[in-house]
């Protein structure tokens, strides 16, 4: 615990400019910030004083794009926000639709999305444990971890035509029944899992230089956490319970058997462990499932051309990074008036500049790992 | 007391520095492990192994139109699917043909796909209501000049099947 | 048999033959001159394939295997890219410090070979002070670094060369302290008598555990004073993205690129020959039989097989393990490494004193 407080307030005392002082740009090109964030930086030496985060890199003005496209057409766009739980994007909007359309799903599609979500989040939450190992310097744990998240990829592209942005969610259901294989491939995986996970701890968790990377770190109290706005397992790691699948279940969340991981430390290591044991977690709604798929429809019967009534609708989902929100204000017409994404990568970002001030840059990259930022996820 | 405390020190210490080592020697273990056991090895070569790669039949690599013997296709120029894609990547151009019986009858004249638009969202396939378009599992798509990636679908004297209305 | 010794006594027999002593002394210059710069050359070779081998392997990859049978020419590939990019020098650089640096690091590098035992009386310069002088080049290595972090005017550069800095200069300390923990044992700061003095027994079997901690010591202050992950703090790809060679691009990159892996080379070169022998076979008691085959073995294949065992170490240490934090590696050096190597060399000294060593 260098970080004490007595560094804090030293550093709340410097002046931002002047002697000792200079400011260094961390992207837009970095290999820390896995995409085009720019961070702004003023340093003391190797101290941090301030950070001030530039947006808008990969702007694509998603919101804008949706207000002209039907209640079919928009949910493709938002797999190109976080990309890495394409799945999970779509099927808030999906699930916002439908409420504001009163469709009732078939069983087999709900199970089916949970399914999909809960696989795509494991493949998130690999990928970035991969791309946290490499932040604090271990690059072998990347390609390890991709071994599994291929795995997952290729049960999407087999079921759902696509690996990364599959639009496979659709108002009243899925796009296409499950393929045959699919339950197979997904025992498949469980089993590689089980035998893999592991390594996990052997490469990184029980690394003693890791540990000591991660451990009084980028400290977060509870107030902090909930002052900022963030969620998800950044909120999680310091004991806010967030879970959007417990707080607010959708779909068949309520009768599973799954729990919320809690960890109360707020340093980065305990922001770790929350997205470790959350793909145990995972695995096991997978396996409860897996098996018990109900027959009958996959989609269920919709008009050709979908209304919203006049009104606005609120949808939330559990990312893999933490709250998503869709809210969509309909005229009554086939085309949103207006959408608004309530991304959680936005508000993890902010709390940055808090969490890392006073630190060193390591610490900035390793605690900024944490986050578990997706750039087009905060930009939209 | 100070003595023992001095004991006490040194064994915290002392179990450190092992505990460190032990954590070390763990990672290294993995990683000699994969070192020695050339089988985990997962890459692919891919130029290589092309005749052998096989892509799931729902793979969405662009969008096609199947013709069969008698080059005849199942479109019927409803233009379901340029309504249904988000992006403007169909342009479907009708023309009339005149039937035996002396009637004008709308048919496509051509079907423009823009593969560079393209997003393989699926949705024009869902939306065609006589299954005249599919998705093919091609994924090599670069060419040198971008007006290759503008294709018309419909091949060249092709006409509608019998019985597709 | 053929040895390194034999080609060297035949050319200096009939150099000195042929020419006057000065000429043969300039002309044997010469020939060790090209002789280490084609060593550098074949190294950085071996060990640039050896690396991307080592590491895909670990990452269950296969590595580089297009250009040449199994991708072994791969970095021969690489040295042609390098050599024919071009070697920006950025606008605000001070351009004279910005090109000297990469020369410099290649010639710290170089001298440090000198008095290395490669085989069995085969050696370019066997002073009588070689383990000092060893300690003493290599220390110049870090004005390089800060050369070409303080002349590329850039700050990335400039964190690079300061960490790069301090950590140089606290790891020296622990690494010659492990040093001596074998001269203290031999007696000989000449490398050539240390090597001699193992005849019977290698230093690390020889020397009970105090050998083995300062081995262990010697390993992680070295891998830090070549700025090895996982102490490339002066690098830190993810922090710094290339630290301080940055702005350095084509064969002077290389050159920076070259003398890295030649320190390793030289380290480990050091570390065999101090704590495993040299050149020396691997001898078992009196099993004569066994030692006899042991011997038949040519010096320099021990010598080369030790210290590429020692470089795959440091590899595998660099494909593992996570960087650590400036601080913590400040830490380890004075909280861990420092204390413990000198209470080692106190037990070093007392068993020296004592005979407790074989
Ligand atoms: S796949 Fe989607 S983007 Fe492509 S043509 Fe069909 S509807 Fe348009
Ligand atoms: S492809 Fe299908 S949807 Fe498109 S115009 Fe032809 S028949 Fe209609």
């Amino acid at each position: 615990m260098y970080r004490e407080t007595q560094i804090v307030s030293d550093v709340a005392k410097t002046p931002l400019t002047g002697e000792g002082t200079f400011t260094i740009n961390v992207g837009p090109q970095h290999p820390a910030t896995h995409g085009v964030l720019h961070l702004v930086i003023t340093l003391n030496g190797e101290t941090i004083l301030n950070i001030e985060p530039h947006l808008g890199y990969i702007h694509r003005s998603i919101e804008k794009m949706c207000e002209s496209l039907t209640y079919r057409q928009f949910i493709y766009v938002t797999s190109r926000m976080d990309y890495l739980s394409a799945h999970i994007n779509n099927h808030a909007c999906a699930l916002c639709v439908e409420k504001g359309m009163q469709i009732e799903i078939p069983s087999r599609a709900q199970v089916i999305r949970v399914l999909m979500d809960e696989l795509t989040r494991i493949a998130s939450h690999e990928l970035w444990w991969g791309a946290m190992a490499m932040d604090v310097g271990a690059f072998t744990p990347f390609f390890h971890a991709f071994r599994e998240r291929e795995t997952i990829n290729d049960i999407m592209e087999e079921t759902c035509g696509a690996r990364l942005t599959m639009n496979y969610m659709v108002p009243g259901g899925v796009m296409y029944d499950i393929h045959p294989n699919f339950q197979k491939r997904v025992k498949d995986f469980l089993q590689l899992y089980k035998r893999k996970i592991h390594e996990y701890d052997e490469l990184v968790t029980g690394n003693i230089i890791f540990q000591n990377r991660m451990k009084g770190v980028g400290v977060l109290t509870a107030e902090d956490v909930i002052s900022y706005g963030c969620t998800g397992p950044v909120a999680r790691g310091s004991g806010v319970s967030s879970d959007i699948r417990k707080l607010y279940p959708y779909e068949i969340y309520d009768k599973l058997e799954f729990d919320e991981v809690l960890e109360t430390a707020g340093d980065s290591f305990a922001r770790y462990l929350i997205r470790l044991r959350e793909m145990n977690q995972s695995i096991r709604i997978v396996e409860q499932l897996i098996d018990n798929i109900p027959e009958g429809d996959f989609q269920a019967k919709t008009k050709a051309v979908l209304k919203l009534p006049k009104g606005e609708f609120y949808q939330r989902v559990e990312t893999a990074r933490g709250e998503l929100g869709v809210y969509i204000v309909s005229e009554g017409g086939t085309t949103p008036y207006r959408i608004k994404f309530r991304s959680p990568g936005f508000s993890n970002l902010s709390i940055l500049n808090h969490m890392v001030k006073g630190s060193k840059i390591g610490d900035l990259i390793a605690a900024m790992g944490t986050l578990d930022l997706v750039i087009p996820d905060i930009d939209r | 007391m100070a003595f023992l405390k001095l004991i006490m020190f040194l064994k915290d210490y002392i179990k450190d520095v092992f505990g460190a080592i032990k954590s070390l020697a763990t990672g290294m273990k993995r990683t000699g492990y994969y070192f020695t056991h050339h089988k985990e090895i997962i890459t692919q070569q891919y130029p290589d192994n092309r005749e052998t790669l096989h892509l799931p039949e729902r793979f969405k690599g662009e969008v096609v139109m199947p013709h069969d013997e008698n080059n005849e296709h199942r479109c019927t120029g409803c233009t379901a699917c340029e309504l249904a894609c988000p992006n403007g990547t169909i342009k479907v151009v009708t023309k009339f043909d005149i039937t035996p019986d002396g009637k004008k009858k709308k048919a496509i004249d051509k079907l423009v796909y823009h593969l560079e638009l393209c997003t393989m969202c699926n949705l024009c396939i869902e939306a065609c209501p006589s299954d005249a378009i599919k998705m093919a599992q091609t994924f090599e798509h670069s060419v040198f000049d971008r007006a290759q990636l503008t294709k018309v679908l419909n091949k060249p004297g092709s006409k509608i099947m019998d019985g597709v209305e | 048999m053929w040895s390194f010794s034999k080609i060297a006594n035949i050319i200096h027999e009939w150099l000195s033959q042929t020419f006057n002593v000065t000429w043969t002394t300039i002309i044997e210059m010469v020939i060790a001159g090209v002789a280490v710069i084609s060593l550098f050359a074949v190294l950085g070779l071996v060990l640039v394939i050896m690396e991307r081998k080592v590491s895909a392997w670990m990452q269950i990859r296969l590595g580089p295997n297009r250009v040449g049978p199994k991708g072994l020419l791969q970095s021969l590939a690489d040295t042609l890219k390098l050599l024919v990019k071009e070697g920006m020098t950025p606008n605000g650089a001070d351009k004279f410090l910005f090109n000297l640096a990469p020369f410099i690091a290649m010639m710290v590098a170089m001298l440090l070979l000198a008095p290395i035992a490669f085989a069995k009386d085969f050696q370019l310069w066997d002073l009588n002070i070689g383990v000092l002088y060893v300690s003493a080049i290599s220390s110049i290595s870090v004005i390089s670094i800060l050369m070409a972090g303080w002349a590329s005017n850039n700050k990335y550069s400039l964190l690079g060369a300061m960490r790069s800095g301090a950590q140089i200069v606290s790891y020296e300390l622990s690494a010659g302290l492990s040093v001596l923990a074998i001269v203290v044992l031999t007696g000989s700061l000449q490398l050539s008598e240390i090597v001699n003095s193992q005849a019977n027994g290698w230093w690390i079997f020889k020397g009970h555990i105090p050998a083995i901690i300062a081995f262990i010591t010697f390993i992680i202050a070295v891998t830090a004073e070549t700025n090895r992950a996982p102490f490339d703090l002066a690098e830190a790809e993810s922090e710094l993205t290339a630290g301080f060679h940055t702005e350095y691009s084509g064969m002077k990159f290389a050159l920076f690129f070259l003398a890295e892996y030649a320190n390793v080379f030289i380290v480990c070169a050091i570390g065999a020959t101090l704590f495993l022998g040299g050149w020396m076979p691997f001898h078992i008691g009196n099993w004569n039989g066994f030692n006899n085959i042991m011997d038949w073995i040519p010096s320099s294949v021990w010598f080369f097989g030790k210290t590429f065992f020692l470089i795959f170490l440091i590899m595998w240490f660099r494909w593992t393990f996570p960087r650590l934090r400036i601080d913590q590696l400040l830490n380890l050096e004075w909280k861990y490494l420092l204390p413990i190597s000198m209470v080692n060399i106190l037990l070093v000294t007392a068993m020296a004193i004592l005979k407790w060593h074989f």
